[in-house]
């Protein structure tokens, strides 16, 4: 009989299946055309998108619907940009009164320098939107506690940060991440840092759910070529998590045999 | 804008904060027609008035009163 490899687990957030552990942004594209293209060729079914003004001018470009078809993709509607719990929750709605869903993606920022979460603000606006329907993925910080308090206000998959938005640094503090998987139920999905595929790959290696990333493509010479390599990055890093990984060890250890050599 | 009707009077106006920048728009006219003069799917965008959100389906009913604040978003790029 053929050796398999152990299945994994569906894909599961808030009662839907999605195909992708790959979530991307669609922000800071160099144009619409790219941007569709890399999302293809990222293989990410959920898709998020930010709540701004109507440009009346028309001097920026029209809403990115009419370039990301909701049938093709699952729309996830952000907090982005918003510093108050109060902000966070008149997005929310508008998000949710435009028809695609009632999920959300929420993000409270707390710091400018660092973009860093409003943990507390993040948590009173959780409550809110859960009690008003919402299907909540909220971004925080890599902090247990905070985590478990999202969990039990009923977000739907807790999102903490590889590392400050925008930065590329990668996933700077491992440990908190697989403590924060160890001990939530919902899926973990890190939000956030990922510069490159190692990062990507590393991340899911930590056995999080998924990851959830923009800059890395965006902002790549080529991001359809930068798309690609996290589709595999993802696919490979969870791969590794399934397959259980050796042990280090800080001395050699031969891979041919000792014995049998000649004399 | 179109004049209005019948007693040769010149359009009322009433003034509204449209996305923040005030603006002059023909009395009786209602967020459907607002929409329509400005070129926007009603599907397109979501109109809050007033800090309210207006249900899709109540833009044509609703008239643009002087005074109101009225902000259309859409969806656009974002991580």
């Amino acid at each position: 009989m053929e050796m398999t490899s152990r299945p994994d687990r569906p894909f599961v957030i808030g009662g839907r299946t999605f195909t992708s552990r790959l979530i991307v942004g669609t922000g800071k594209y160099r144009t619409n055309r790219e941007m569709v293209a890399a999302i293809r060729a990222s293989g990410a079914e959920m898709v998020t998108v930010a709540v701004r003004r109507v440009d009346l001018d028309r001097s920026v470009e029209e809403g990115i619907l009419h370039h990301l078809d909701p049938a093709e993709f699952f729309l996830l509607p952000n907090t982005a940009g918003c510093y108050t719990a109060a902000d966070a929750l008149r997005y929310a709605r508008l998000g949710r009164a435009a028809g695609l869903n009632d999920w959300v993606k929420l993000e409270v920022i707390g710091d400018e320098r660092t973009l860093l979460p409003d943990t507390a603000a993040t948590l009173e606006a959780a409550v809110e939107l859960v009690a008003e329907g919402f299907k909540v993925m909220a971004y925080t910080n890599d902090d247990l506690i905070t985590a478990l308090r999202l969990e039990d206000a009923g977000c739907v998959a807790v999102m903490p940060l590889a590392s400050p938005i925008g930065s590329g640094l990668g996933v700077v503090n491992p440990y908190y991440i697989r403590e924060i998987k160890r001990r939530l139920s919902v899926p973990i999905i890190v939000d956030a840092g990922v510069g490159t595929a190692s990062d990507a790959c590393v991340t899911m290696e930590q056995g999080v759910d998924g990851v959830l990333m923009n800059t890395a493509i965006a902002a790549a010479e080529d991001p359809v070529g930068m798309a690609r390599a996290m589709k595999l990055a993802v696919l490979a890093g969870r791969d590794a998590f399934l397959a259980g990984r050796m042990e280090a060890r800080e001395i050699a250890v031969p891979s041919s045999p000792r014995g049998g050599m000649l004399e | 804008m179109t004049a209005s009707k019948g007693d040769g009077m010149p359009p009322a106006n009433v003034s509204i904060v449209l996305n923040g920048e005030r603006r002059r728009v023909a009395a009786g006219l209602t967020v459907a027609g607002l929409l329509r003069s400005l070129e926007l799917e009603p599907g397109m965008v979501v109109v809050e008035r007033n800090r309210e959100i207006l249900a899709r389906d109540a833009v044509g009913a609703t008239a643009v009163e002087d005074g109101d604040r009225i902000e259309l978003v859409h969806f656009v790029g974002g991580g």
